[in-house]
């Protein structure tokens, strides 16, 4: 399969690659994906409780290059954005800027739910309700 | 000496042809152009004097007479003959074939085809080695059963089949025994006497000859076999497979095979040893890596290997200057990781991580530790950035964790 240039680059440059503390109540994370799938992501976002922004963004992912690329491109957006912001990209904009073929989208679904996982386990510390929070946020878009 | 990058460790997919092979070719593309049924001219005695000495060839490879060969577009077309053919012929003898799980899919696809004109057809597993249980078989065969259909070695795993005592089981018991030789016929010693083998197929660009070509082995006595034709037009090849002859393909493979005879001791001594130095050098150096398949039971020239924790494609695109296969469902057309790994109990996710290395004539020691230092490299990398990785480091059980799955 050909890949477009922008995985390519994101698969050899991965931004953001690693871990936070998970114990941080500061610290969200979000693990998705199944191993017998072929692909597990972990996003981690550190959030500025006062200001609502995205300070820190790791990842890990196990899965094929354009999962890589979708989580590394993931991170990169997410960081400087607030919570809401982040909450409101779309697989759909990961497809479009990697040039993902249609086999490859579930991909992009992963890092959405990765993002989704992550802010909502932030929130659970943060000890507000989650889902409601997110229904609202992805409503107002 | 300097590498010439890609390096080609694909020689299960295809191999390139010999050029002691497209030498015997070339005139019978040309001056000697010849139909070799064209039996009233020069032209048409000279192509099949030439057909006639491959069938020769690749008898004497084999162990059986010229006459017993017949030639086919490839070893997909032999199986579709050799198990329709059959089964056509003997409807009125049984309805039932066995087969096993890791065919290749021209056998597998024949047989669902033949399940649905009422045939029945046994799968039998394997174990774990991926070798079929001689019991198992036994006990599958009933007074209904015509053929059974199983391959020398895997295309995948390189595992090979205990041919010869399915020989004799087949004779016992008076079923006619099929058998996919493609991957283990000029690479093995493979003799269809000594292994009780009344139809076999092979294929010519696995062996260094071209694509497009290949012969179906049809025993003609101790028992005579019969097929009926599948393709009809001309009666050619014995009324068994109609169709003008390929005449160049098969000198091709007629001299593929002849060359395989001759070299195949020293050839598959050689490339056993520089399998085994890839596995040393590649699983020396990194833990949790597995071998998929028997180490007693395999083809000199295979191994297959999943890296634990690492996507397979992922793995391909960081060797990319390197070409080799992967089991990952990514790889594949339906998105399903490899039936033959999961037919091993091969877990999901470690069929996801697996790599097929198939070695060839023309590979060398070079090729063989540049291709180690990649893979060593890529998989040390991709492990960096593996969340599973990370956590068995941290003593986590991943397959025992509870995935959230996304649903699509």
């Amino acid at each position: 399969m050909a890949y477009s240039e922008k995985v390519i680059e994101h698969y050899n440059n991965p931004r953001n690659v690693g871990s936070l503390d998970k114990a941080d109540p500061n610290v969200g994370t979000g693990l998705v994906g199944a191993p017998e799938c072929g692909d597990v992501m972990k996003l981690q976002m550190k959030v500025n409780p006062t200001t609502r922004v995205i300070e820190e963004a790791k990842f890990k992912t196990f899965g094929c290059g354009s999962a890589i690329a979708s989580s590394s491109l993931a991170t990169e957006w997410v960081k400087g954005k607030t919570v809401e912001e982040a909450l409101a990209i779309k697989n759909t904009d990961i497809v479009r800027e990697l040039a993902l073929p249609p086999v490859k989208i579930h991909c992009s679904v992963l890092a959405e739910d990765a993002i989704k996982a992550a802010l909502g386990d932030w929130k659970k510390k943060q000890g507000e309700p989650e889902a409601a929070k997110t229904v609202e946020a992805a409503s107002a878009h | 000496m300097a590498i010439k990058l890609p390096i080609y460790f694909d020689n299960h997919a295809t191999t390139p042809v010999d050029p002691r092979v497209l030498e015997a070719m070339t005139p019978y593309f040309t001056e000697k152009f010849g139909n070799a049924a064209s039996r009233n001219h020069e032209f048409g005695w000279v192509a099949e004097e030439a057909v006639e000495n491959a069938r020769a060839q690749i008898a004497k490879l084999i162990g059986a007479t010229p006459k017993e060969i017949v030639f086919t577009s490839g070893a997909t077309e032999s199986t579709n003959l050799a198990i329709k053919g059959v089964a056509e012929m003997y409807r009125e003898k049984g309805n039932h074939i066995i087969t096993q799980v890791t065919e290749h899919k021209a056998t597998l696809d024949t047989c669902k085809r033949l399940e649905k004109y009422g045939y029945e057809v046994t799968y039998l597993p394997v174990e774990k080695d991926g070798r079929i249980n001689l019991d198992q078989l036994r006990k599958a065969i009933t007074p209904k059963t015509i053929l059974i259909s199983i391959m020398y070695a895997n295309n995948e795993i390189g595992t090979v089949q205990p041919v010869a005592e399915i020989g004799k089981i087949a004779k016992e018991k008076g079923v006619f025994f099929h058998v996919d030789g493609v991957q283990a016929v000029g690479k093995i010693p493979v003799d269809v006497q000594k292994d009780g083998i009344d139809l076999m197929s092979i294929s010519a660009h696995k062996i260094y000859g071209p694509k497009g070509v290949g012969a179906l082995y049809v025993r003609r006595k101790n028992p005579r076999v019969q097929l009926s034709a599948q393709i009809d037009g001309g009666g050619h090849e014995r009324g068994m497979r109609s169709g003008t002859l390929n005449v160049t393909g098969i000198i091709g493979l007629g001299k593929a095979c002849e060359i395989a005879g001759q070299e195949m001791v020293a050839e598959s001594a050689k490339l056993f040893k520089m399998r085994e130095r890839l596995r040393e050098s590649i699983m020396s150096r990194l833990d949790e890596t597995f071998i998929n398949g028997s180490m007693e039971h395999r083809l000199p020239h295979n191994i297959n290997i999943s890296f634990a924790y690492v996507e397979g494609e992922s793995l391909l695109m960081g060797i990319n200057d390197i070409a080799v296969s992967s089991g990952s469902a990514c790889t594949s057309a339906t998105l399903e990781p490899s039936y033959v790994l999961k037919a091993l109990g091969v877990g999901e996710d470690l069929a996801h991580t697996s790599i097929r290395f198939g070695l060839g004539r023309f590979n060398t020691d070079e090729e063989v530790d540049y291709v180690a230092n990649r893979v060593v490299e890529t998989v040390s990398r991709l492990r960096e950035l593996s969340p599973l990785y990370e956590m068995a480091k941290e003593g986590v059980d991943v397959s025992k964790m509870k995935w959230q799955v996304a649903a699509e």
